[in-house]
């Protein structure tokens, strides 16, 4: 009786031992990032006026604001999902369906994984060399196809796992209706997967929005507005980069407001993101 | 009782052997199936009884290294033979599965989904199928209201007889229910049992089923398999009551298994 009692009393040590080491940890990575957001709020928040959204980005020492950088993020970010997009769930389903046989779906999965953790600046100088070069120039489509090779191998990933948690049995299901494969993917699984999918996709535009170095190498910047993606093309995460590195206030400022965009817009679309896949969670 | 004791039957299975890779899962399983009658297969987990019923509808299909060698004569014609087309097979041949299996989809999509593989019914014809093969799963009264939500959304049973209207919609000659009541509570169990009864009248059924009452409740033939072997096969009441192997005997008095 005593030992039993013993082996509780150890059991509910481990426990509580466990839990505050648990505990600390959480509370470590909260720390910086509670500290991240509320720099950036204390500093972001007073830049953040009415201006940002009516004017370009300023020569130093005068007004402005960072419409020009908006618009060329919205664009470029769009038509990268746009490209990266198909290509993604497409290579996606074709691992998670057909990649049981052969020898093509293992190397694309290997390649693929590699591309997922290549650094982003990697894929700039890539685009840099294979499309800038050759065209001479900055351009927002060089930006956008530097986002897409990045979204590319986040949505294959997301679209794989998802489609493989679709239990087998709604496959079988679906066959043994007769259906043909094309439809039992198009009609049963990739439905079943879909708010994985877009879940997938969002957190892709989530990194996409931020990343900076890609950018450097293709768009570059555009102090002026520009709506022409065969031009260089402004945009927040460069502008940022600029901006805070320069020794002026009103620069600094702008900064802070971008970065504050970005970040909100981030958190957005992760919490969209989070509900939605929420959601199906429970109505499967 | 093997096949010539039936006078007539549906499907003839003759030295049907079943391999997952290397390892022989069924070893010559020679037995006839009923017309319009429900025969059961029994037996413990592992010996084989799902299996013999997937290659019906020649599911193992699916799966690269599963085989099945013999023959299977369904209407006069080997269902295994490589000519065999698997989507007018498995429109003549449904299948129900243990675990139900709605479609993220409505409800009437459900049961169009596998109508419209085949039939290009107007509106007016499709309504009508739906209405038909629901009301066929006893399951019309509790959906009619909502056949427009979705088909996850109901609870086990009505999914489980979901999908048995979605099976029948398509209007097979057999159907094969794989342990179609094991993740059902009693009521909707019983509920699934007197449809069994009922949809005999129209369609040849074949059961596969952990429960032994279940068996001997609901179907005219039994099989007991074991280790990939057929053990006995015969009528239920016989093979029941008056089991003519020990193995058999053993299993359905509870000393083994």
């Amino acid at each position: 009786m005593t030992s039993m009692l013993d082996l509780y009393a150890r059991r509910r040590i481990v426990n509580a031992v466990g839990l505050l080491v648990s505990m600390l940890a959480m509370l470590f990575g909260l720390f910086w990032l509670c500290w991240i957001l509320w720099t950036l709020l204390e500093h972001g928040l007073p830049a953040l006026t009415p201006m940002i959204f009516a004017q370009m980005t300023p020569p130093p020492g005068s007004d402005g604001g960072l419409l020009n950088a908006i618009a060329g993020s919205l664009m470029m970010t769009l038509v990268g999902t746009l490209i990266g997009t198909p290509i993604g769930i497409l290579a996606g389903t074709y691992l998670a369906e057909f990649g049981q046989r052969g020898w093509l779906a293992p190397i694309t999965r290997f390649i693929n994984d590699i591309l997922l953790s290549a650094p982003s600046i990697v894929i700039g100088l890539f685009v840099y060399e294979v499309y800038v070069v050759h065209v001479k120039h900055f351009s927002g489509w060089a930006g956008a196809l530097a986002l897409a090779i990045i979204v590319i191998p986040i949505v294959i990933r997301t679209t794989e796992n998802m489609l493989r948690l679709v239990p087998s049995t709604l496959r079988e299901a679906a066959a043994a209706l007769g259906a043909p494969q094309w439809k039992i993917i198009n009609f049963v699984t990739l439905r079943a997967a879909r708010a994985g999918i877009i879940t997938g996709v969002m957190l892709s535009i989530a990194r996409i929005s931020g990343e900076t170095a890609p950018l450097l190498f293709t768009a570059l910047n555009n102090q002026f507005w520009n709506s022409n993606m065969s031009q260089p093309m402004a945009n927040l995460p460069v502008v940022i980069f600029q901006f805070a590195m320069s020794p002026y206030e009103d620069w600094q400022r702008l900064a802070w407001a971008g970065a504050l965009l970005i970040t909100l817009s981030v958190l957005v679309l992760n919490i969209l993101a989070r509900v939605l896949f929420h959601q199906s969670a429970t109505t499967h | 009782m093997n096949a010539e004791n039936i006078t007539n039957p549906k499907v003839i299975v003759r030295d049907l052997n079943f391999y997952y890779g290397n390892f022989r899962a069924l070893k010559d399983i020679n037995l006839s199936i009923a017309e319009k009658m429900v025969t059961a297969f029994i037996g413990p987990s592992g010996c084989g009884k799902s299996t013999l019923l997937r290659t019906f509808n020649r599911m193992y299909q699916l799966y690269p290294k599963q085989k099945a060698t013999g023959e299977i004569i369904l209407d006069g014609a080997n269902i295994l033979d490589k000519k065999q087309d698997l989507n007018t097979l498995r429109a003549r041949i449904g299948m129900v599965f243990q675990k139900p299996t709605p479609f993220p989809m409505s409800i009437y999509d459900n049961i169009a989904f596998g109508v419209k593989l085949y039939e290009s019914l107007n509106r007016h014809d499709m309504d009508e199928r739906v209405e038909w093969a629901l009301k066929k799963a006893a399951l019309w009264n509790e959906v009619k209201d909502k056949l427009k939500q979705s088909g996850t959304g109901l609870s086990g049973g009505q999914q489980q007889r979901l999908c048995i209207a979605r099976a029948i919609a398509v209007k097979p000659q057999v159907l094969l229910l794989d342990e179609p009541t094991s993740a059902l509570d009693p009521i909707s169990t019983a509920h699934i049992e007197k449809l069994i009864d009922e949809l005999k009248e129209d369609f040849t059924i074949v059961i596969v089923t952990h429960n032994m009452q279940q068996a001997a409740r609901v179907s005219d033939y039994t099989a007991y398999m074991y280790l990939g072997d057929l053990i006995e096969f015969g009528d239920t009441s016989t093979v029941f009551t008056n089991p003519k192997r020990k193995e058999t005997e053993d299993y359905i008095t509870g000393r083994f298994g």
